[in-house]
C-alpha cells in the first residue's frame, strides 16, 4: 500500500453505496477535534511543536488496537504537491483547510479510507470517520474508538466543565460534528427546499456545502450537521442528526413519488435528456456536470435509467473535479482541457458501467 | 428564476429593501451580488464562522462596554501562549488550552449564544478525565439507587448501594 494508491484510485469505501439509504443519505460522517493538553493550539504552535505533535501521533500508529482498525499509512502535507493534496481534498479525506494551510500538516489514512485523522489542522487532531448511506451511530462509535486510542497515548485538554477543549468555541465540549451528505433532487424540484432548510435550522442542525463550512452546494448535495457541541451528549448529537436525516429522507421519498405521479413524462423527459448530455457531450463544465449527474443519480432510482451502479455516480461526482481530472491527465490542465477530459471521462466511465 | 441583473443565471439571492416605506424586492445571482455590492461588507466569500464569532464577541451591550474599558486599561491575558482577549476577540480563536480558564469570565455568556449552554455533559477522557468519570458513574448508580427505592426493588437498591460505596472509595484514594 502506498500513499500514491490515495490519491490515483478514486473509490474509497465509503462511495460503494451500500449502506442504509444510501440513494438518498449518500455518506455520513463524524468528526472529533481534539489537542494534546501540553501544547499551544496550532494557530501558536512553533514548527518544532508541531513536529513533536506530528511525532506523538507516529508513535500512536504502532498502538495494536489501531492496527486492527487499519493498517494505517501516515502522509505528511509537505510531502505531497498542490495537485496531490487538492485530490484527498475532493475525496474527503482532509479539509479545505488543510489543503491551503499545511503547516505542520499530515494526515493518518486507513487503508479503506473509512478513517481519516488530519493532524495540525485548527486543532491538533481531528479523528474522521467516513461510511456509505446513513449510518452516523457506527461512524461515531468507530470514531470513538479511535478516540480511545490516541487517548491511552496522549494526554487530552480537557475540563471538567467545558468538555474537551478546542481551538475554536465552536467546537468546545464534545469536539463531535456529525454530518450526512444527502442528495434532494426531490425536494428541489418541487420548490420545497427551502421551506426544509429553515426547518432544519431551528432545530440547531446547520447545511454545509459538500466541503464543508463556506462550500456551495452543488448537483442537489446538501450535508447537514450538528452545530452545537457543548451541553448535548455525543448520544443525543447523534441521535438528534440521525432522526431530523431520516425524516428528510422520507420527505425526499414523498417528492420523487409525487413527481412520478404527476409529472412523469417532463421528469423523464429530463432526466433521460440529462443522461443523453453524460454520454455524448464533448465539452462540459463542472456545473453542468453536477447538475446532470445530479440527473442521472435520479433516474437510476426511479428505475428510469438502469444498469448503472450507484458506486459509479459516487466515483464520478468525485471524479469529475479539478484535482482529479488533472491527477488523472498526469498533468496540469487549463479550464477549457479540463472540460473536454470531463467530458471524455464521463461518457468512458458510463460506457464501461454499461458493457 | 432568473436574475435579474444579468438575465443568465439563475436567482440565488432574494433581498427585500424597505427605503422610506418604499419597498422593493431584488432576484439576483451571485455573481452578479457580488459585482453589484449587495452582499455583506467585505463579500461573501471570505465571510467565514470566525467574523460572526468576532462580531458576537464585540457585540455592544453594557456589559461588553465595561469590558472594553477594562480591557484598554489592562487586558486579560492567558500567561500560558500570550494571547490577550482583544486578540481571541478579534481572531475568535483560542491560542492554547489554558486560554478557556484565563478568559473564564468572559466566556459563558460567549457559549450560550453560539451553543445555547455552557456545560459540558458528554465523553470524558479516561485519563485526564481523573475523578470525573466516577463521579459521573456514581451519579448515574445513585439516581438508579432512588428509583429502585421508589419501586421497592431492595434487593437490586443493596447492590447499588455496595457499588456506591466502592466508588467513594476509589474517588476517596485518587
Amino acid at each position: 500500500m502506498s500513499f500514491q494508491n490515495f490519491i490515483t484510485n478514486a473509490v474509497s469505501e465509503w462511495m460503494n453505496g451500500n449502506g442504509e439509504d444510501a440513494d438518498i443519505a449518500i455518506s455520513s460522517r463524524v468528526r472529533l477535534a481534539r489537542n494534546i493538553q501540553e501544547y499551544p493550539f496550532p494557530i501558536l504552535a512553533t514548527d518544532s511543536q508541531l513536529e513533536q505533535i506530528t511525532a506523538a501521533v507516529r508513535q500512536v500508529m504502532e498502538d495494536e488496537d489501531l492496527k486492527r482498525q487499519g493498517p494505517f499509512e501516515f502522509i505528511r502535507m509537505d510531502e505531497l504537491t498542490s495537485l496531490q493534496k487538492r485530490v484527498l481534498m475532493e475525496k474527503h479525506l482532509i479539509s479545505p483547510s488543510l489543503m491551503a494551510d499545511s503547516r505542520g500538516g499530515a494526515v493518518l489514512l486507513s487503508e479503506n479510507e473509512a478513517f481519516s485523522i488530519m493532524v495540525n489542522e485548527e486543532d491538533h487532531l481531528r479523528i474522521q470517520c467516513l461510511f456509505s448511506g446513513l449510518q452516523l451511530q457506527k461512524a461515531w462509535e468507530a470514531a470513538n474508538q479511535v478516540d480511545d486510542i490516541f487517548e491511552k497515548h496522549v494526554n487530552f485538554a480537557f475540563d471538567e466543565r467545558r468538555g474537551y477543549l478546542t481551538s475554536c468555541p465552536t467546537n468546545v465540549g464534545t469536539g463531535i460534528r456529525a454530518s450526512v451528505m444527502m442528495h434532494l433532487p426531490g425536494l428541489v424540484l418541487t420548490n420545497q427546499i427551502n421551506r426544509i432548510l429553515s426547518a432544519i435550522a431551528q432545530v440547531g442542525l446547520v447545511v454545509r456545502g459538500v466541503y464543508g463550512e463556506g462550500s456551495e452546494a452543488s448537483g442537489n448535495l446538501f450535508q447537514i450537521s450538528n452545530q452545537i457541541t457543548l451541553g448535548q451528549s455525543e448520544e443525543e448529537i447523534i441521535e438528534n442528526l440521525t432522526s431530523v436525516a431520516r425524516q428528510i429522507i422520507e420527505q425526499e421519498r414523498a417528492a420523487r413519488k409525487h413527481l412520478m405521479q404527476n409529472r412523469r413524462l417532463p421528469l423523464e423527459d429530463r432526466l433521460c435528456r440529462s443522461y443523453g448530455v453524460l454520454t455524448n457531450a464533448r465539452i462540459i463544465e463542472s456545473d453542468e456536470a453536477s447538475e446532470k449527474l445530479s440527473d442521472v443519480r435520479l433516474g437510476i432510482d426511479l428505475g428510469i435509467i438502469r444498469n448503472i451502479p450507484l458506486s459509479v455516480m459516487n466515483e464520478l461526482t468525485i471524479m469529475v473535479q479539478p484535482g482529479f481530472l488533472q491527477q488523472y491527465a498526469g498533468q496540469q490542465l487549463d479550464s477549457d482541457s479540463r472540460d473536454e477530459r470531463r467530458a471524455r471521462l464521463i461518457r468512458e466511465r458510463l460506457q464501461a458501467a454499461m458493457e | 428564476m432568473i436574475c435579474q441583473e444579468c438575465h443568465q443565471r439563475p436567482a440565488t439571492l432574494h433581498f427585500t429593501k424597505i427605503i422610506n416605506g418604499e419597498k422593493t424586492q431584488l432576484h439576483i445571482c451571485e455573481v452578479c451580488a457580488q459585482e453589484k455590492g449587495h452582499m455583506f461588507p467585505g463579500g461573501m466569500s471570505d465571510f467565514s464562522i470566525h467574523h460572526l464569532l468576532s462580531g458576537l464577541l464585540n457585540q455592544s451591550g453594557s456589559n461588553t462596554v465595561s469590558f472594553q474599558q477594562a480591557d484598554q486599561e489592562k487586558p486579560l491575558r492567558c500567561d500560558t501562549c500570550g494571547m490577550t482577549y482583544p486578540q481571541f476577540s478579534k481572531s475568535g480563536r483560542f491560542g492554547c488550552s489554558d486560554c478557556y480558564e484565563a478568559f473564564a469570565e468572559r466566556l459563558d455568556p460567549l457559549f450560550r449564544r453560539v451553543h445555547g449552554n455552557t456545560r459540558h455533559s458528554g465523553k470524558v477522557p479516561e485519563r485526564s478525565g481523573g475523578t470525573i468519570k466516577l463521579k459521573k458513574e456514581m451519579d448515574q448508580l445513585k439516581y438508579e439507587l432512588r428509583m429502585c427505592i421508589e419501586q421497592e426493588e431492595f434487593e437490586r437498591a443493596a447492590q447499588l448501594r455496595d457499588r456506591i460505596r466502592e466508588l467513594e472509595q476509589q474517588i476517596a484514594h485518587l
